[in-house]
């Protein structure tokens, strides 16, 4: 007895200044709360609500959301037990707890909208049970229109992001090229790509490669634009100071102006991935025979909006994730600016 | 290849040196910066240009650094004409114009890298950051540096070219009086070290009167060179001296007749 004690005093010890070591916020009561409280709340709520709202529908169309919401309180209690542990899993869980309820709150007035008290038409707005069901049971080919949307965008967008930097920097950089082409940039290049898919479906041999030449289009434009500004923007002290040094053009294009264009660059990138999402989507709709925008229609067609929406999840998923891709290279990339430019 | 008599050669040459500028305003109009401005510097001289602003320091700063091409006149290091900026003559500006990009390390090889001979000079890399007392802040990004550090790193960076000529543009105009002093020192140090021929552009008297040989005074614009005065105190110099301070009176004397001409 006395030796288990004295073995367990020291980690007992360790928990305790651990917990004090904690955050300052984290000892006021209130604040410890916050910290595990709200997500199992809301899941208990939501549970409720769906356990009570679903009694009219049959089990086999609930059942996933069910089970989902059991699982995610399985895992926020075994959370709210681990932090007492783990100080980082606490500042995280205190970052993210509240956004996670309120998010469990959403999909429960959302259930209390439509099953509940069916304040929307039926079958165009189904409930979060019912898309969950949707999305457990079309997930062999929700994956594979993911696939191909991913294999399409990722094309268009690196064939309009490389095709964007080479007129960028030469228009950015060369004065007669600036001249030639500032002109066809700004009569061609605020046209949206999708007007062009008319044209494109009768000029290109297969619809995925006019998709992914309209994509790359879209692309091109906002990149071409602030790639030229940032280059031709490079402050002209870093060009003197460069060819002080004995820089030739090689040096002062690819060391100096496109390492000083890139903050402008990043922009570029950003708002053609915005354009390249929006181009994916109506290809896929109006001449691809595959992927998310595909399924959309094509799940509207037999009219079964609980695939829809489910796409539209997945979409949501899709998209965000890509974005945060480009968002993690751009914290690498312009490592240099930190505390420089927040944007 | 004629490395033996480099030494002798590097005189900077300026000869009758004319520049203007277009106005912003009115580009048909030009309005004269330089005026005939000529000016020879002996090899391992440290001199100072001082005027009042607007006096074309910089411009003649410029053009001896190949950034600018002028009207007419010639300037020529050594026997070899200045006709496009090199390796040879380094510039420091006001602003260090660090790359913000690179790391400190980084910046000082920039020359290094342009002249593509990183590969067999790397081992100076380190002398230099050495020289200026920078080692420990090798990987630090430039927006993390005081004044005083950036401007040292942008000294290191011009210096790792070994150019014949040193030209400083007020480069040590944004710091803090302190900092101002110890690198007025450090700047000596490294002149004495290396024995280049270094030209600063200044507004400070004390400090050209501290630091050069000679200070060469020009007038308001069009910038000619009004006056020549070679510093004949031993250095190091005490700045509160009786000489120190008669100099500087007669400079000041000398500049405010310069200004109220124009």
């Amino acid at each position: 007895m006395l030796q288990e004690a004295s073995r367990r005093g020291p980690e007992i010890n360790s928990a305790r200044t651990d917990a004090t070591l904690g955050d300052v916020a984290a000892e006021r009561g209130t604040k410890r709360w916050r910290t595990w409280l709200p997500v199992p709340l809301a899941n208990l709520i939501c549970l409720a609500v769906h356990w009570f709202v679903s009694k009219t529908e049959s089990p086999a169309e609930t059942r996933s959301y069910f089970v989902f919401l059991w699982n995610f309180l399985a895992v926020s209690f075994l959370l709210a037990i681990a932090q007492l542990w783990l100080p980082a899993l606490r500042r995280r869980m205190r970052q993210a707890g509240p956004i996670f309820a309120v998010a469990l709150l959403t999909l429960c007035a959302w259930e209390l909208i439509t099953t509940g008290f069916r304040l929307l038409p039926l079958p165009y707005f189904p409930s979060p049970a019912g898309v969950f069901q949707s999305l457990i049971n079309d997930r062999a080919l929700l994956f594979d229109s993911t696939w191909h949307s991913l294999v399409l965008l990722l094309g268009g967008y690196a064939l309009g992001v490389i095709a964007g930097l080479i007129s960028g920097i030469c228009i950015g950089w060369s004065t007669p090229v600036r001249y030639w082409g500032m002109p066809i940039l700004k009569v061609v290049g605020p046209i949206p790509a999708t007007a062009w898919i008319p044209l494109a479906m009768v000029i290109s041999p297969s619809a995925v490669f006019s998709a992914a030449s309209l994509i790359a289009l879209a692309v091109w434009f906002p990149v071409t634009m602030l790639t030229a500004s940032g280059i031709s923007n490079t402050r002209a002290s870093y060009l003197d100071v460069a060819r002080t040094l004995g820089a030739g053009r090689r040096y002062l294009i690819f060391r100096v102006a496109i390492p000083a264009a890139l903050p402008s660059i990043f922009i570029g990138l950003f708002m053609g991935l915005g354009a390249s999402f929006l181009t994916l989507v109506v290809a896929e709709t109006v001449g691809v025979k595959s992927g998310l925008g595909w399924y959309v229609s094509w799940a509207q067609g037999w009219a079964e909006y609980g695939k829809v929406f489910a796409a539209l999840v997945i979409m949501a998923a899709f998209f965000s994730t890509i974005m945060t891709v480009l968002f993690k290279v751009r914290d690498r990339v312009l490592v240099w600016q930190k505390g420089v430019i927040k944007w | 290849m004629v490395a033996a008599v480099a030494n002798e050669a590097s005189a900077l040459e300026v000869r009758e040196v004319t520049k203007s500028f277009p106005l912003p305003e009115d580009p048909a109009v030009r309005r004269l910066a330089l005026d005939a401005v000529s000016l020879s510097m002996p090899a391992g001289e440290l001199a100072s240009l001082v005027g009042p602003s607007g006096c074309g320091k910089s411009t003649l700063l410029r053009l001896i650094a190949g950034l600018d091409m002028p009207d007419s006149g010639e300037l020529a290091v050594g026997a070899e004409l200045i006709t496009e900026p090199n390796a040879e003559r380094g510039l420091v500006f006001q602003d260090p114009n660090l790359f913000p990009w690179l790391t400190v390390r980084r910046n000082i090889e920039a020359g290094l890298v342009a002249r593509h001979v990183l590969h067999e000079k790397r081992h100076e890399v380190d002398e230099f950051m050495r020289l200026v007392g920078l080692e420990s802040f090798a990987d630090a990004y430039p927006h993390h540096l005081s004044g005083g550090m950036a401007q040292r790193v942008a000294l290191a960076r011009a210096l790792i070219n070994h150019p014949k000529v040193l030209l400083l543009d007020e480069p040590l105009g944004a710091l803090d009086a302190f900092t101002r002093m110890r690198m007025q020192d450090e700047v000596l140090r490294l002149w004495q070290a290396r024995r280049k021929t270094m030209l600063l552009v200044t507004h400070d008297i004390d400090e050209a009167i501290y630091m050069s040989d000679r200070i060469v005074i020009m007038t308001q614009r069009p910038g000619r060179i009004e006056r020549i005065i070679p510093v004949n105190l031993s250095r190091p110099r005490d700045r509160s001296s009786s000489e120190f301070l008669q100099l500087r009176s007669e400079i000041l004397e000398l500049l405010h007749f310069a200004g109220g001409v124009a």
